[in-house]
């Protein structure tokens, strides 16, 4: 897989107690690129996203990652080119140690143990916590928990990283380092968020999800100045675009640099 | 109370950590140490009802672990106590039906109840020991591994690990709600009506079958395909075959011979 393509066609799903949540979502997202997934609550986007690595199946449409399109027989593969990084990381680690924790998808593919290990090292390096890596995932804080979470997908080398509200329940410095780690990241990046701030500094692309359906898609900015279509889906301004409340200085056109 | 519920949990996850440490027993192919457990069981669970001489050299296998694992002795012991009523509450009634004197102290007579009660908390000291000391120095998936290359079929062993980390889910579940309701229970103080506990139950169940669903589509996302994985390399050695061999020798004899009679016969000159 050259491509690290994500391509949805139509993607219509349904729950089974008739609850329609997503109606003819379409959209194709290229090899490198760091889309932005906002909108309300309930408005999809963590349907939509359980459905980029197979968990759910459309109930008409399809889901092509890479050259493929997405079916049981390549279901594993996807897999392994999409890490999904999950809302709340209690989900997300279930081992005994960090270490157990971060190599259980590499060791699930097989790989050779010292790979593993290398593996393993690397990706705990990458997200600073290489200390930890003896120290039971339950017993660390919730910004540790995330960036395990983020090393135990990191590990198994995915080309395409998901991620459901990464920033949400972190504190603000540790939110910070997660938004620095993620810019640094040169993997495709598919984010579902409300933290609008953190998309003006990662996402070049947002897709804005409404009832199930997108509702724009397009460059972050200018969706973001566009405030009729932000309210008509529940949504506001960032707040480093809003004037400041105190003082009354009306924000800059362009947002201050990262870091 | 809840603080109560919140250190068993942690106790629990408490066992994991200790299977992680780096001694000779826990370097052992878990293998080894699972037939050995068996092997353990099976002796001293098919002693006639009244034995009780025969139960006590067997304490010398846990000790061996002990020490070998370098194990807390005080932590399994409260396990040991937290498990103690189910069987307690066998055994309670066996001094009121039993009540034929088998021994007789001096004045006193003991019934035949009294000791083949006294036989069961030893009987349930050493096999739940074994299980814990088991688990302890080697992990819950490891000895699921275990299982699995010693022929048990995949899907009971599966079934086997979902249930273990399905505690944890549970557990975890009811302290937040319990939590929850004392926090809002002022009349009651935290005690739990029988209506309420009904609803909060069935939320329960629904709670953590939802969370359960959650993380068993984190394993499929980090590529589980069914098989148990483990990082640390195992081979069934000459060590593990000592160990088997040794200990099961062991049991074995102790089973079928009366060494304790056969010691105290010796030691005492009495031919």
């Amino acid at each position: 897989m050259s491509h690290h393509i994500v391509e949805t066609k139509n993607l219509e799903f349904t729950y089974p107690d008739r609850t329609p949540a997503l109606r003819g979502v379409s959209f194709r997202i290229q090899h490198g690129e760091s889309v932005a997934i906002v909108g309300a609550n309930g408005a999809g986007k963590s349907t939509l996203l359980l459905h980029l690595n197979g968990y759910l199946a459309p109930t008409s449409g399809q889901v092509r990652i890479g050259d493929y399109p997405l079916t049981k027989e390549t279901l594993r593969e996807v897999r392994r080119t999409v890490g999904m990084v999950f809302q709340d990381p209690d989900d997300q680690l279930f081992m005994s140690t960090v270490f157990d924790d971060v190599a259980f998808g590499p060791l699930n593919l097989n790989l050779p143990v010292e790979e593993v290990k290398a593996r393993v090292d690397k990706a705990l390096a990458t997200v600073g916590l290489i200390d930890l890596k003896d120290r039971p995932p339950h017993r660390l804080s919730s910004g540790q928990k995330r960036r395990v979470a983020i090393a135990s997908v990191l590990s198994m080398s995915p080309d395409i990283l998901v991620m459901d509200e990464p920033t949400s329940g972190l504190d603000p410095r540790a939110r910070r380092q997660l938004i620095e780690l993620l810019a640094g990241f040169k993997h495709s990046k598919i984010i579902a968020t409300h933290d609008l701030d953190m998309v003006v500094d990662i996402c070049e692309r947002t897709i804005v999800m409404h009832k199930g359906e997108i509702r724009a898609d397009g460059p972050t900015m200018g969706i973001f100045e566009d405030a009729k279509l932000l309210e008509s889906c529940r949504l506001e301004k960032p707040l480093r675009m809003q004037g400041c409340p105190v003082c009354g200085i009306k924000p800059t056109d362009q947002p201050p640099p990262i870091g | 109370m809840s603080t109560k519920i919140d250190r068993a949990f942690y106790d629990i996850g408490h066992l994991d950590i200790l299977a992680e440490a780096d001694t000779p027993l826990h370097r052992l192919d878990p293998r080894a140490k699972v037939l050995t457990a068996v092997v353990f069981i099976f002796s001293v669970v098919s002693f006639g009802k009244y034995e009780i001489a025969g139960l006590l050299p067997f304490f010398f296998y846990p000790a061996v672990l002990i020490g070998l694992g370098n194990l807390p002795l005080s932590f399994l012991l409260r396990k040991l106590l937290l498990v103690s009523p189910f069987v307690i509450f066998i055994g309670i009634f066996n001094p009121w039906l039993d009540r034929q004197i088998l021994v007789q102290l001096g004045p006193i007579g003991i019934s035949g109840g009294w000791i083949s009660f006294f036989s069961l908390i030893l009987r349930f000291i050493l096999t739940v020991g074994a299980a814990l000391l088991l688990i302890a120095s080697t992990g819950f998936s490891t000895i699921c591994m275990a299982l699995e290359k010693l022929g048990a079929p995949r899907v009971l062993v599966i079934q086997l690990l979902m249930l273990y980390r399905y505690l944890f889910v549970l557990v975890g579940e009811s302290i937040r709600m319990i939590r929850a309701h004392s926090l809002r229970s002022f009349n009651g103080k935290g005690r739990i009506g029988y209506q309420v506990f009904l609803q909060m139950l069935g939320n329960l169940l629904l709670r953590t079958l939802d969370r359960a669903q959650r993380i068993h589509l984190a394993m499929l996302s980090r590529a589980f395909t069914g098989e148990i994985r483990v990082i640390r390399q195992y081979r069934f050695g000459l060590r593990e075959l000592f160990f088997l061999g040794g200990f099961s020798a062991f049991f074995i004899c102790l089973r079928f011979t009366e060494l304790t009679s056969f010691l105290g016969q010796l030691t005492m000159g009495i031919k």
